[in-house]
């Protein structure tokens, strides 16, 4: 269906090129999953299919790509509009109409299908994605989910024979990815479609994957079935990592799987991990006292009342569904957002009392879209600005505070060309050049990849080492498991439960992680909890049972 | 129950009849409609014939609109005409233009001195009950004008609309239709960069501040553009046909050369002086240019349409109402011409003149011409809440 021959894409103005050499096949009706980390060509490899890459992007393409026997070279992308369908990460930004039904109708016609037959395949289209009761309904007024669904339809009714999804999740809550894999593995399941897809959030589609296509990071990509190919590969679920780790062969790819054979496992191990607390919930100085938080947006009330009381050192999580209150918590405190009732109180001072100057010495916020704050050509321009900003404070300049995050960004490199794991180590060096005794991260896992993730996490432990207090937003089970002391799950306004993190996690089997799940009832959260438990059990010989 | 639903919404009787398939009206003629309003309105400062007119509007945007986003703008709408009324009034009495004999002065503002050489206009100083009259007249007008469009832009949707075009103008609806979907997200995208500056405590004034401002949202714009570009390509847009480089140029220098005749023939037309004669062939070769340029211009463009809007009798009625308006209105036969410009000195009440009157009330049918637009609940019927008066729409699970 696809054949990649020798294909090597190098982008204008580039040193070496992105992707070298590549020959590849997919065969019909395979669902193709491509892995590797940030920035090493899987959007390339994606764009190159329906020759986006390097028609639109500009760049040179050497060797062929063949899709159902039509040479991108040769076809530019509205030329296999019928053949390839491309999805996104951002629905909203590809809508051309306004309203579901007319969304899913515009592909058509620009292909120029008859009025009758158009009529039936929308009719189809939104049977099979569940959109029927939606038909009528303004883009812009739908969920995340539903308009992601609503993407994937208007590609559908070209009847293309591959489908591309480009991390088609990666800007949607769980629940709404939950929604969008579950389409597209009924799609092809049920359609036997082509479909290559690019996903950072492994766990959920590895199990259903027929191929992996690794991408190791040097231009070279390998292809082989999911159990093979991530035995080595850069990136891996937790699921995989904890596989690896007790050496289970054929990998194990889902929870079902692997908690199978976790029996032996489980018995070898103690019911706790070693130090089951080794962040050691802060306890001492209370470094945060929020009270009676409000925020209302009109009518809508997004905060109601809510209690926050942080240690220093502390690192807690915000947790829950989508318009749960989350960010709205987080921009109250730190005085930059709406507030209409409550106290917050940070040294003896509420912030959102003080010029924004001397607020954000006490409290930072790094919003979810980090570039907002990002304004100058270049990261070097950014980093001395960063330096006037915050001269009175004693912290080091914010290149070393940089060069700590994310080394290797060059002075000269432009904001707006970093990955997101960069940019969000730029503002986060920004942020802590005043040395704030808490800080707020909105989102900040969005789009990164676990390598980026272990280096954020690396960051956070650093920041609660020297005695300040991080609160995290975020939807990210996995990440919480491993970095967050402490849980506070909102709903609807409120705060309805918060508690340590192994209580409030395992608890829930919406929350839990992988490796909780897999080895429930012991209280495990993350893979290298296992690690370092087994490393004890070994070390004391006669622990081992078997 | 659907009977019930029915008599609970508590409007005209017989407009939510139940015989009648819901359906959305050609946007082309609601704009007909609209338009034809406002060639009427225009003609006229009766406030007496501008309220009707106002209530017209009210009347058929409150019975034919749908719950779409864009038909809750009218209210905005209304909003800028009563802003525009305070304008009119507040300069009127600040640079009023003296008194005439028998006006009769409300209050009497500072008068400053103006200098000679400036003694057209003066600032401060009594103002009139005549001249506030006419001035809310006047501002009353061209708010009325303006909620014709609101009306239009709440009944039709706008992008609808411009799917009528031509082929030939595709792209040119095309570009339109890109930039009405990204101004929302604009706004959208300056008050996050707005709220975000508090965050890093830039700097408040001057251009670095305005730099900090525009730079994200412009890269956040034209980010956004060029996934829409890619998107669009990818889906097919712009398949061109058989289109050489040729033919691309003759329709531009058909369609210019048709412009140029057209517009020179309506100057001969209305302004007088020049050669009558010419006018009309100018005019006519104009419009033959055009339309061959349109014609060639659109035999590249293929597409089909989805759903077509159906032009039937329920079109030319609305269309046609609007039209009566503006004749009647623009051809002040069979009534007093007078009357649809009262003067307000000496004061003393407007007469309403009944034809004028009629007209615009024939564009009240059009809430009943129309057939009741397609609203939300679609395949559950509403069921009336307990305090009554409303339908409880049932949330479409999300």
């Amino acid at each position: 269906m696809i054949d990649f021959d020798r294909v090597t894409i190098t982008y204008d103005g580039a040193e070496r090129p992105v992707l070298r050499e590549v020959s590849l096949h997919v065969a019909e009706g395979e669902l193709c999953l491509v892995v590797g980390r940030t920035g090493v060509g899987k959007s390339t490899l994606l764009g190159a299919i329906n020759g986006l890459v390097p028609h639109f992007t500009g760049g040179t393409l050497g060797g062929r790509v063949t899709v159902a026997g039509r040479d991108t070279a040769a076809h530019p992308p509205r030329e296999l509009a019928d053949v390839v369908g491309v999805v996104g990460q951002d629905p909203l930004a590809g809508f051309v109409t306004d309203t579901v039904e007319e969304e899913l109708a515009y592909g058509m016609e620009q292909l120029v299908i008859a009025p009758e037959v158009m009529r039936k395949r929308v009719e189809e289209t939104l049977d099979l994605l569940g959109l029927a009761a939606l038909r009528q309904r303004p883009l812009i007024e739908i969920s995340g989910g539903q308009q992601q669904r609503v993407a994937i339809g208007a590609v559908l009714t070209a009847h293309p024979r591959v489908l591309v999804l480009d991390e088609p999740t990666s800007a949607l809550d769980p629940t709404a990815a939950e929604e969008v894999l579950a389409a597209i593995t009924r799609l092809v399941h049920d359609l036997g479609l082509t479909v290559l897809l690019a996903e950072h959030r492994l766990e959920r589609v590895v199990q259903y994957a027929d191929t992996v296509v690794h991408l190791p990071g040097d231009g070279t990509a390998a292809a082989g079935p999911p159990a093979e190919m991530l035995l080595t590969a850069t990136v891996a679920p937790p699921v995989v990592e904890l596989g690896r780790l007790a050496r289970w062969r054929p990998l194990p790819l889902s929870v079902r799987d692997a908690r199978r054979r976790a029996g032996p496992l489980r018995a070898r191990l103690p019911v706790s991990p070693p130090a089951a607390s080794a962040t050691g919930a802060a306890t001492g100085e209370t470094a945060l006292r929020a009270r009676q938080i409000v925020v209302r947006y009109g009518e809508v009330v997004a905060v109601r009342g809510v209690d926050l009381e942080l240690h220093g050192g502390e690192i807690a999580a915000v947790m829950g569904r989508n318009g749960s209150g989350k960010s709205s918590l987080l921009w109250a405190i730190q005085g930059a957002g709406r507030r209409q009732a409550g106290a917050v109180a940070i040294a003896g001072r509420d912030p959102k009392d003080l010029p924004p100057r001397e607020a954000r010495a006490l409290v930072a916020l790094v919003p979810q879209t980090p570039s907002d704050l990002l304004y100058l050509n270049t990261v070097g321009a950014e980093l001395a600005q960063a330096d006037r900003e915050s001269a009175a404070s004693k912290s080091p300049p914010a290149r070393e505070l940089l060069d700590q995050l994310a080394p290797r960004i060059g002075d000269d490199a432009h904001p707006r060309e970093l990955s997101e794991g960069q940019r969000l180590s730029l503002v986060l060096a920004i942020q802590l050049r005043v040395a704030p005794r808490v800080v707020l991260l909105d989102e900040p896992t969005r789009g990164l990849d676990y390598g980026a993730k272990a280096a954020l996490h690396a960051i956070l432990q650093r920041l609660a080492a020297q005695r300040r207090s991080v609160v995290i937003a975020t939807h990210d089970v996995e990440f919480v498991a491993a970095t967050c002391d402490r849980v506070v799950v909102m709903a609807d306004g409120d705060v309805i439960a918060d508690g340590p993190t192994p209580e409030i996690v395992v608890a829930s089997p919406a929350f839990a992680p992988q490796v909780a799940k897999i080895l429930a009832p012991l209280r495990y959260l993350k893979a290298t909890q296992v690690a370092d438990a087994l490393d004890e059990s070994r070390s004391l010989p006669g622990m081992v049972s078997g | 129950m659907r009977h019930a639903t029915l008599s609970v919404r508590g409007r005209v009787p017989g407009i939510h009849d139940s015989r009648r398939v819901p359906r959305a009206l050609h946007p082309v003629a609601w704009w007909i409609w609209a338009l034809g309003l406002v060639i009427a309105v225009n003609r006229t400062t009766n406030p007496l014939l501008l309220i009707l007119a106002l209530s017209v509007l009210g009347f058929v945007v409150a019975n034919r609109r749908t719950d779409a986003p864009w038909a809750r703008a009218f209210k905005y709408y209304l909003m800028v005409a009563l802003f525009i009324i305070a304008a009119r009034i507040v300069f009127q009495s600040v640079f009023t233009a003296g008194l005439e004999s028998g006006d009769h002065v409300l209050f009497e503002l500072p008068h400053i001195r103006t200098p000679r050489w400036y003694a057209g206009v003066q600032i401060g100083g009594p103002v009139s009950l005549e001249a506030t009259l006419s001035a809310t007249v006047d501002g009353l007008r061209l708010g009325t004008m303006i909620c014709c469009i609101g009306a239009a832009n709440a009944l039709a949707n706008p992008k609808r609309a411009l799917r009528v075009l031509p082929g030939a103008l595709y792209e040119l609806g095309m570009a339109v239709v890109v930039s009405i979907s990204l101004a929302p997200q604009l706004i959208e995208s300056v008050q996050r960069v707005a709220r975000a500056r508090r965050l890093r405590a830039g700097q408040r004034r001057g251009f670095r501040a305005l730099r900090s401002i525009a730079i994200p949202v412009l890269a956040d714009a034209l980010e956004r553009s060029v996934l829409l570009a890619a998107a669009m390509d990818s889906r097919g847009y712009g398949r061109t046909g058989p289109a050489t480089r040729a033919t691309r140029r003759l329709t531009a220098t058909l369609l210019l050369a048709g412009m140029v005749g057209v517009c020179a023939g309506c100057y001969g037309l209305l302004n007088g002086s020049g050669p009558r004669l010419l006018a009309t062939p100018a005019i006519l070769a104009g419009a033959v240019l055009c339309s061959a340029g349109l014609a060639l211009g659109g035999r590249r463009v293929r597409r089909t349409h989805y759903r077509p809007d159906p032009w039937r009798a329920p079109e030319w009625i609305v269309a046609g109402c609007g039209l009566i308006s503006a004749v009647t209105l623009y051809f002040t036969s069979g009534y007093n011409a007078a009357d649809l410009n009262p003067s307000f000195s000496p004061l003393r009440f407007p007469a309403l003149p009944a034809l004028p009157a009629v007209a615009i009330l024939i564009a009240a049918a059009a809430a009943f011409a129309a057939p009741p637009p397609r609203r939300r609940v679609s395949g559950s019927v509403g069921v009336p809440d307990a305090a009554g008066g409303r339908i409880a729409r049932p949330e479409v699970s999300a």
